[in-house]
Formats: C-alpha cells, sequence, structure tokens
C-alpha cells in the first residue's frame, strides 16, 4: 500500500494533523476548551463554503473562518467555563446557520449533499497533495505559537490571578491560544474531516494527561498516541477493502475514532494519576496553627 | 438540655488514612458551637459526617431530640459561589430551600410568601429581596444563604466556614446575626472557623479540632497552653492580647 | 408583503411543528444554558445521525435508532463526565457516536442526503405523520422540566446545598441530558441538529440575561425561541435562504441583544455592582 501516491499523502497529512492536533490539544484539554476546538472544527464548513461562494481556493475561507470565529468568541467570552462554552455555542450556531446560507447558495448547480458530508468526515484518501506545504505551514506557525507561549497558557489556565498579578494578559493569551487552535482544527479538518479533528485534538491530550505528570510529557505522549491512532487506522482503513461488505473499505474515521477511545478507556485501567494542579488553592500551605 | 447533636467516639477514614478518631461532643438547643482549627484539621469532613455525606468508620451520630427530626437541619456550604447570571433572586433562593426539592411547578400560596418573607427578614435581608442574587455582595449572598437554610425552621443550623471572604464589617455583622437566631429562635447554631476571636462574644462551646483529635469545653478550658500541646502534639503557646487570644507554635 | 399561501397546506404542518420544537428547545435550552451544558446540547442531537443511520442499516424504525443513541450519549455524558473532564467526555462522545455513523454510512451506501437534512432539516418538508409524533415528544419534554423545576434549579445553582439536603446532584444531572436527549434527538431529522441547537441556546441566554425571576425567565425563553423560529419561517418563506440560516443569525442577534440590555441596566445606575467570585 505504500506505493499509492494517494496513500503515502494520506500517512503525510494525518502525522502532521496528528502530531499539530496533539501538542495543541494538551493545552485545550488544560483550558478545558474542547467546545471550542470542536466548534472552531465545525465553523470552518461556513469558510469552506463561502471560499467555494467566492470561487477562492478553500484553504483561505478556513483559515479567515477560524480566526474570525476565535475573535467573536474571545470577544463575547468570559472567564468562567460555563459562560464560555454558551459564547462558543451561540457563534457556533451562528456559523452554522451561516454555512447552511452558503452552501444553499453554493450548491444550486452541485450536490449540496455531498459537499456537506464531505466536509464533516472529510476524505484523507482526496486530498490534493498541492495544499500539504500550505497545512505544514500553518501546522509549524501554530504549534510555535504554542510551545513560546506554553508557559502563559498553563499560567493563566491554573491560575489565572496569579498570572495576572505578573502582569500576564489573561485576555490576549487566551485570544492568542483560540488563533492558535483555530488554524491547526480548521486545517485538519479540511484534510481529516471535522470529526476526526476533534477525536485527535481531545483524544490523545486527554489519555496523556492521566497518565504523564509533567505538561511536557503530556505534548510528548499526546502527540505519540495521535500518530500512532492515525497511521494505525489509515492501515485498517486501507486493508478493510477487503472486509465484508466486499466491494468499499470502512472510512478512516470510524477507525481512528475507534483507536483514540480504546487508548482514552486502557488510560483509566493505569492507576490514577492526578492532572496538573486546577488551582493552587488545592496545594495550598500546610496547617499553620490558627 | 436537650442535645440536638450528639457525636460519640466518631472515627472517619479517608483513604486508609485515619483523619479523625474518637470525636466526641454535644450541641444543645439554643447553643452558639463552632469547630475551630487550622486550614486542613478536618473541620469540613466533620460538618460532611454530620450531614451525613460522608461514612464513619467508629461512632455515632445522633441528630435531633431523642435522635427525632433528624432532617431538620439547615446547612450553609463554604465558599459558595453563585453564577452572577443566573435569574434568580434572593428572594427565589430562600423559597428553594423550603421546597426546593419537591417535584412539580412552584405554585404561589399566602403562606409559601410569608415563610419565605419571614426568613428574610431574620436575617435582615429584606431590602434586597428582588435583587439577583449573583449581583449581591459576599456577606449579602451569606445572609441570603442564611436565610436559605432557615427558612425551613431547622433545629441545628450547620454552616462551614461562614466568615471566610468575607470584610471585616460583614464579618462581625454575620457573627451578631448568629447569635441572635441562637438565643431567640432557639436553633443551635455549629460552625467552623479558621480564626476563634470574631466569635468570642457569642460563642459557648469551642470543638478544637487539631492533629485528627478534637478538645470540647469553653474557651477558657479549652483554649491554653497545655491542652493545646497536648492535642497538637508539640509544644504550643496560647497568647492573650486585649481580648484576643493568639495561638502560635511554641518551641 | 408576506404571501397569505404561507399558511397554507403543507405550510400548516411546517408552522406546526416549528411551534412544538420552539417550546421544546426553549424549555431544555433554558437549563442547558443555566447549568453549562451548551457542549451536550449540541453533541447529543448531532451525535443522533449515529442512530439514524444505524437504524437505516438494521431496516429498522429511524425512531428506535435516535432513542437508544440519545439515551446512550445522555448516560455516557453524565455517568463518565466527572466536573473537571466533562467536555473531554462530551467530546469523545461525540466523535464516537459520529464515527459510529460513518461506518454505518459507508456499509449501507445510501445515507448522504439523509446525513444533510439531520443537520440541517427538512422543515419545509413535514408530513401530517410527523406532527403528532412531534406534539408527543413536546409534552412529555415539557412535563419532564415542569416536574423537576425546582430541584433542577436548586441543583444548577447552589449544587453544594442541594447535595446536603439529599437532591443528588448526580442524579438530576443524568435525568436532565436524558429528557434533553430524546426530546431534541428525536425532533433532529425533522428540523435538523443546527437549528434545534441554535433555537437553544441563544434565547435561553438572552433570557436569563434579561430578568431575574426564575419563572418569567423560564417563559422568556420559550417566548424568545418562538419569535425567532416564526420569523425565520416568515423569512425563509419569502426569500427562499434556508430556515437554519435565519434561525442562527437569529438566535446569536437575541443573545447579543441580551447582552446589550445587561450592560444597559447596568449603566443605569442603581444597579449593584457584580460581586466578583470570591
Amino acid at each position: 500500500m505504500l506505493t499509492s501516491g494517494p496513500v503515502l499523502t494520506a500517512f503525510l497529512i494525518g502525522a502532521i494533523a496528528a502530531t499539530t492536533s496533539g501538542v495543541i490539544g494538551v493545552f485545550s484539554v488544560l483550558r478545558t476548551q474542547s467546545f471550542a476546538g470542536h466548534s472552531l472544527a465545525d465553523i470552518a464548513t461556513t469558510g469552506g463554503a463561502g471560499a467555494f461562494l467566492v470561487g477562492v481556493n478553500q484553504f483561505w475561507g478556513f483559515l479567515v473562518a477560524g480566526l474570525a470565529a476565535a475573535t467573536a468568541m474571545e470577544a463575547i467570552g468570559v472567564q468562567r467555563r460555563r459562560d464560555r462554552d454558551i459564547a462558543t455555542g451561540v457563534v457556533l450556531g451562528g456559523a452554522l446557520g451561516i454555512a447552511a446560507l452558503f452552501l444553499y447558495l453554493g450548491t444550486q448547480h452541485t450536490s449540496r449533499t455531498g459537499a456537506s458530508f464531505s466536509i464533516l468526515f472529510g476524505s484523507i484518501f482526496v486530498v490534493a497533495p498541492d495544499t500539504v506545504p500550505a497545512i505544514i505551514a500553518a501546522g509549524v506557525v501554530a504549534v510555535a505559537t504554542v510551545a513560546v507561549l506554553s508557559r502563559r497558557l498553563l499560567l493563566t489556565a491554573v491560575a489565572p490571578e496569579l498570572a495576572r498579578a505578573r502582569g500576564v494578559s489573561v485576555r490576549l493569551t487566551g485570544i492568542i491560544f483560540l488563533a492558535a487552535l483555530a488554524v491547526v482544527v480548521s486545517l485538519s479538518a479540511v484534510a481529516i474531516g471535522a470529526v476526526l479533528s476533534t477525536a485527535l485534538l481531545v483524544g490523545p491530550a486527554a489519555t496523556a494527561l492521566r497518565v504523564t505528570r509533567s505538561p511536557g510529557k503530556a505534548v510528548l505522549v499526546s502527540a505519540v498516541t495521535g500518530l500512532a491512532a492515525t497511521w494505525t487506522g489509515i492501515a485498517l482503513a486501507y486493508e478493510s477493502y477487503y472486509w465484508p461488505p466486499a466491494g468499499h473499505g470502512w472510512p478512516v474515521s470510524f477507525f481512528v475514532v475507534a483507536l483514540v477511545l480504546v487508548a482514552y478507556l486502557l488510560s483509566y485501567a493505569r492507576k490514577p494519576r492526578r492532572m496538573p494542579p486546577r488551582s493552587p488553592h488545592e496545594e495550598a500551605a500546610e496547617c499553620s496553627p490558627a | 438540655m436537650f442535645p440536638l447533636l450528639q457525636l460519640d467516639g466518631v472515627g472517619v477514614r479517608l483513604g486508609g488514612r485515619q483523619v479523625l478518631s474518637d470525636v466526641s461532643f454535644t450541641v444543645g438547643k439554643g447553643e452558639f458551637a463552632a469547630i475551630i482549627g487550622p486550614n486542613g484539621a478536618g473541620k469540613t469532613t466533620l460538618i460532611r459526617v454530620i450531614l451525613g455525606l460522608r461514612p464513619t468508620s467508629a461512632g455515632r451520630v445522633i441528630k435531633g431530640v431523642n435522635g427525632a427530626g433528624a432532617g431538620r437541619v439547615g446547612y450553609v456550604p463554604q465558599k459558595i459561589v453563585i453564577d452572577s447570571d443566573i435569574p434568580l433572586r434572593a428572594w427565589d433562593v430562600v423559597a428553594l430551600g423550603l421546597d426546593g426539592h419537591k417535584l412539580g411547578f412552584p405554585f404561589p400560596s399566602r403562606r409559601r410568601r410569608e415563610q419565605v418573607e419571614q426568613a428574610l427578614q431574620d436575617v435582615g435581608a429584606l431590602g434586597y429581596a428582588d435583587a439577583r442574587v449573583g449581583e449581591l455582595s459576599g456577606g449579602e449572598q451569606q445572609r441570603v444563604l442564611i436565610a436559605h437554610a432557615l427558612v425551613s425552621r431547622p433545629q441545628l443550623l450547620l454552616l462551614d466556614e461562614p466568615l471566610a471572604n468575607l470584610d471585616l464589617r460583614s464579618e462581625q455583622e454575620i457573627v451578631t446575626l448568629l447569635g441572635k437566631l441562637a438565643r431567640e429562635h432557639e436553633i443551635a447554631v455549629l460552625l467552623s472557623a479558621h480564626d476563634m476571636n470574631p466569635l468570642l462574644p457569642v460563642m459557648d462551646r469551642i470543638i478544637y479540632v487539631a492533629n485528627g483529635k478534637v478538645a470540647t469545653g469553653s474557651t477558657d478550658e479549652v483554649v491554653t497552653s497545655e491542652g493545646l500541646t497536648r492535642l497538637y502534639g508539640h509544644p504550643v503557646d496560647v497568647l492573650r492580647v486585649r481580648g484576643r487570644v493568639v495561638v502560635v507554635a511554641g518551641d | 408583503m408576506f404571501s397569505s399561501l404561507m399558511f397554507t397546506g403543507l405550510m400548516a404542518n411546517t408552522w406546526i411543528a416549528a411551534t412544538i420544537v420552539a417550546v421544546i428547545a426553549g424549555m431544555t435550552g433554558f437549563f442547558a444554558v443555566l447549568r453549562g451544558e451548551a457542549f451536550a446540547a449540541h453533541a447529543i442531537p448531532n451525535g443522533a445521525f449515529a442512530g439514524a443511520a444505524g437504524a437505516s442499516l438494521l431496516g429498522v424504525n429511524v425512531i428506535w435508532g435516535l432513542a437508544v443513541v440519545a439515551i446512550a450519549s445522555a448516560l455516557g455524558i453524565g455517568a463518565l463526565g466527572s466536573k473537571a473532564r466533562h467536555d473531554v467526555v462530551t467530546a469523545l462522545t461525540l466523535v464516537l457516536m459520529l464515527g459510529l455513523g460513518a461506518l454505518f454510512v459507508s456499509i449501507s451506501n445510501q445515507y448522504a442526503q439523509q446525513a444533510y437534512s439531520l443537520l440541517f432539516g427538512e422543515v419545509f418538508g413535514v408530513s401530517s405523520a410527523d406532527v403528532p409524533l412531534i406534539a408527543v415528544l413536546g409534552v412529555l419534554a415539557l412535563a419532564g422540566i415542569g416536574l423537576a423545576f425546582r430541584p433542577l434549579m436548586l441543583t444548577s445553582a447552589m449544587p453544594e446545598v442541594a447535595e446536603a439536603r439529599g437532591v443528588s446532584v448526580r442524579g438530576m444531572e443524568i435525568y436532565f441530558l436524558v429528557v434533553m436527549a430524546l426530546a431534541t434527538s428525536m425532533t433532529v431529522p425533522v428540523v435538523g441538529a443546527l437549528l434545534l441547537f441554535s433555537l437553544m441556546i441563544g434565547p435561553a441566554a438572552a433570557a436569563r440575561s434579561i430578568t431575574a425571576r426564575p419563572g418569567l425567565a423560564l417563559a422568556l425563553s420559550v417566548a424568545i425561541a418562538l419569535i425567532t423560529v416564526w420569523l425565520s419561517i416568515a423569512l425563509s418563506y419569502q426569500t427562499n435562504w434556508p430556515l437554519g440560516f435565519f434561525v442562527g443569525v437569529g438566535g446569536a442577534l437575541f443573545y447579543l441583544a441580551g447582552l446589550a440590555a445587561r450592560g444597559l441596566a447596568g449603566l443605569g445606575g442603581g444597579t449593584r455592582r457584580v460581586h466578583p467570585a470570591a
């Protein structure tokens, strides 16, 4: 199977999506922003449909929609998780509404069902090779941004008060992070579909945070887990052409999701270890006589 | 004196570790008692045991007169944060204290309204009954939560660290209010705190928790250098300065 | 002006179905917003896709597929989602359902059209046979939420107190998720996951900002959902643009209007300063 061009491209794209999602996923799980991550992948479809409508490369549509949505979320967003999720939900609802319009306007000539289906589930075997460099470049930029900001991201997630006291802007850090998340997620959504994008963002990261103690190790374990699940999933999907019902393969997204889930459930079999502290108060100093 | 709450040789194990052992005390009608101790001593654990939310490994907890009326315990939890956006007025929070566990839609009745307003008046919160509860100050929220606990006419009022995060003035007001409730409504008030000083004017009984054990009695009996040294298991000095009590580690 | 044609024939079913769905969404959305379950409100109806795909693969009625998947998702999210990792479990449940859906679709090889309608709905194609089912679900959702109004309110606002009074916070969570799952997922094939989700979040979020009275806030949430959906149907009928667009954008606009109303009330003096979380 390694002699087939599309399959090689799939392995390459899958590797990029899995590792970048794995790295940035650790931070989004720590910051309890899985919903934002998933929404940005869904919202990318709005950009894709819009780009299709005005006739520019979909790549730019995904990028612009992702960044605009990230800004909107953070603009209304509040610090508490509950309110952030609602702000995310409102942006998601609005964006999907616009996507419905774009799909309607754009697909009066083409098949809109096929379009919506492939946006949701993607098709890793039909990625155009010429978008590969763009995906690599965007992934590198996003991961580099997160790497540079990693300590601030941890600090603002774990102890926002402490971060403020040290003069770190919690809001600015949040916007930059969401922007990086938007880039990674929307590009992996174009390459592998919104479902896989969310699975690779959340699953490996949550698994890694259960089995490791330090954020650094978690990033490494997360990227490796995502990569292993993706490559095994692609290989299985390729093999499944010979499985029943004969004639066509099983979807990659199913295999990868299943593998990611198995990894997460296996992490429960290990003796549970604490996630990095959520609040400094939990680790508060030992008792002193009152 | 009727003991409304009685603990007999209560022990608690958490994850194989003995966190409290041989805890015995009673709190009677109209009595103001405080569980005092350093952070992490097990004050919240003790309150959860009394509420029946945590199992004991030894001993027993008896609530109400002769064990009757065990359900009539009002509770104000620690460090509660009410969302500023939740659509609840102070009034509604108190009404939830009356029948928040019941099924069905709440139908307005005169009796219900009177009970809620009485509770709000008892804690001096009638003035902001219609304000959104999430927008009240810490001291005001504390009053509303006390009214929430009070509205079902409990015999025993349990409060976990009610003075934490309050400014000095609210702290004094809440202590005065709780003392008044104990005297005038003849309910037993049991609260936890890490500092005993604000409570000294109203406290009838102190339950000092340290090192997994408790010492109980009046402040003068319990808070002495010898008594606390025995409790902590290492030298402790108790200093009394201008009506205030300071506990410091000795050498 | 609006054509009177839009109230006749098939359109009558559309109006009735959309009205019931707006009531369901307004009620369940109210608590979804209060409890911060926006993600679950998105994940459960979307995940129902797997149920529809699985049912069509097995050749059973789609309703059973939707019901099974909705309850399974709700139980999964409610039972596995501890407070800290709620979002992780929700996300993984969602992708599991969508992944299974993709598998079923690929095996049965005949589902692409339904996938589109599950997302965006076919509210203009509601048949007379659909209406009674939606009505029954609507009444069930109404009863389910109304019956547990006070415990839901108590566990949403003050979980610590609820626990001490013997109201199980976890139990209420699972109860609510199951009610929401049944009511929303089974209406998905008719109105689409997108429309339902937008109707759940925007109106409820706006309502809680406008009034501090719990009963009034719930009524307002339903009213705003109704106005949104009625306006959207009329506009969609006139312009021929998709209904989901008007509902999605309308929900967001109402939310922003609610925020603005709250902000203006705050500036208007006499209102209390927001107490910083201790």
